[in-house]
């Protein structure tokens, strides 16, 4: 049974991998002193992949181009727009080819960890999920957040 | 190929064959005919800004400018600009982007000239990027293969510290796009690291690895040895349990190199060379010097749009 109610207008981010909702939040910039409500469920069940974490936002609909970051973190997540209680658009969100701001560079001597640069890195492969910094050109599979 | 005029210039990466050889066969005009340039870049101003010692790339630049016609300002002195007030990189970058037509970098972090790259409106030039890229000596260093007739169908053998050596990496990088086996030669601490090791395993590129030179001296028809860079080492007992670890002497080369081998470095050489090798046919690194004027030329006019 499903354990938070179903939203009026915005946006619901489903098929989140299990305990990664908080991350999602950060990569969409929201935090506590947002205006937005937010509804989260973590570890609940799931027939497509055994566990997931459920995130819905109430009144904003998000930019593709935000949600598509959530794939570094949750490749099978899938957003659905909901007006009037209603899905209007539903889609899977797919890795940017660029990421600007949200992931540090892992070479403590890239120039983005010694001066105020925001970081962007350039999506080298899907599968595995590799990214190379498009400063001091270090690849990483491992996502570190800001 | 890409348009050269106005392009920044920060790593092997962003360079195809097709242009890496026409950047050669524009060294090679300028080389026929230097002073035929002596005005192409008049009322054209360098700016060198150099956070990090520099003799050759610096001076090299400087040379090349003034071979043009152009003029050269400097950084000078870390200590004698605003950086020692605390201005950041960013703004001191920005600034004096405003007083020149182009500039070079030279940086102790990874990553430096590209970002300077994207914030001024002026063409930049990556002087060497802390342990990342060196792509002028990486050209001058092809150029005088190419010279010596030894950037083809040949084993080009590298030695020394591979893991931090800038000019290692952009070499390595660029040596991919041409038919030359590679033979590591390396201090076991200092391999290459796993990104070039990946790139030249997913192109398919022939190469060897050992620990010992007097194994493979026989087999390299080139051998491009590097200085242990102390300036470069997180943890200095790391470098002290390498540094002195090898050294290419003149009675290893005659008992077992090949006639024709020829040596580079991208200098300054510390102790990794014994003396005696320098005024042997073997040393090509003085030539090197030479050179990499000429490549320093051909580039600043292919950006400043004076050459095809």
């Amino acid at each position: 049974m499903l354990r938070i109610e179903s939203i009026k207008d915005g946006t619901v981010i489903d098929h989140i991998t299990a305990g990664q909702a908080l991350n999602v939040l950060k990569i969409l910039h929201i935090t506590p002193s947002s205006k937005e409500t937010v509804s989260m469920a973590m570890n609940v069940s799931s027939k497509k992949i055994k566990r997931k974490d459920i995130v819905k936002i109430e009144n904003r609909m998000l930019k593709k181009e935000e949600l598509n970051k959530i794939a570094l973190i949750a490749t099978n997540a899938t957003i659905n727009i909901i007006k009037d209680y209603k899905v209007v658009e539903k889609y899977n969100v797919k890795v940017p080819e660029i990421v600007k701001g949200i992931i540090k560079c892992r070479n403590r001597n890239c120039i983005t960890n010694l001066e105020e640069i925001d970081t962007k890195f350039k999506l080298e492969s899907k599968d595995p999920l590799i990214l190379k910094c498009a400063y001091c050109e270090m690849k990483t599979d491992t996502i570190e957040f800001l | 190929m890409k348009m050269f005029k106005n392009r920044d210039i920060i790593s092997m990466v962003d360079f195809s064959r097709e242009e890496i050889d026409h950047i050669l066969d524009v060294a090679e005009r300028v080389e026929k005919d230097p002073t035929g340039c002596h005005d192409l870049l008049n009322n054209k101003i360098l700016a060198l800004l150099f956070f990090e010692p520099s003799t050759r790339t610096r001076m090299s630049f400087e040379s090349a400018m003034y071979k043009l016609g152009g003029k050269c300002i400097d950084l000078g002195a870390i200590d004698a600009s605003s950086l020692k007030k605390g201005e950041s990189f960013t703004d001191t970058i920005k600034v004096i982007s405003k007083y020149a037509d182009l500039m070079v970098i030279r940086h102790p972090a990874e990553g430096a000239a590209r970002y300077a790259s994207e914030i001024v409106d002026i063409p930049v030039i990556n002087g060497g990027d802390g342990t990342g890229q060196h792509p002028t000596q990486t050209l001058l260093d092809l150029f005088t293969l190419k010279k010596e007739n030894k950037l083809e169908r040949v084993n080009i053998g590298i030695l020394g510290d591979l893991r931090y050596s800038r000019t290692v990496h952009s070499l390595v990088y660029a040596l991919t796009l041409y038919n030359v086996d590679m033979t590591f030669i390396y201090p076991p601490s200092l391999r290459l690291p796993d990104w070039i090791l990946e790139h030249l395993i997913k192109n398919d590129i022939r190469y060897k690895e050992c620990n010992n030179i007097d194994e493979v001296i026989g087999d390299i028809d080139v051998l491009y040895i590097t200085r242990i860079q102390k300036e470069r080492f997180p943890d200095i007992s790391e470098y002290y349990a390498v540094s002195d670890s090898y050294k290419v002497t003149k009675s290893l080369l005659v008992s077992k190199a090949k006639d024709d081998l020829i040596l580079l470095h991208p200098l300054p050489k510390k102790n990794e060379i014994e003396k005696e090798l320098d005024d042997t046919p073997y040393a090509k690194y003085f030539l090197q010097v030479e050179y990499g004027v000429y490549v320093r030329m051909a580039l600043l006019g292919l950006i400043m749009g004076v050459f095809d």
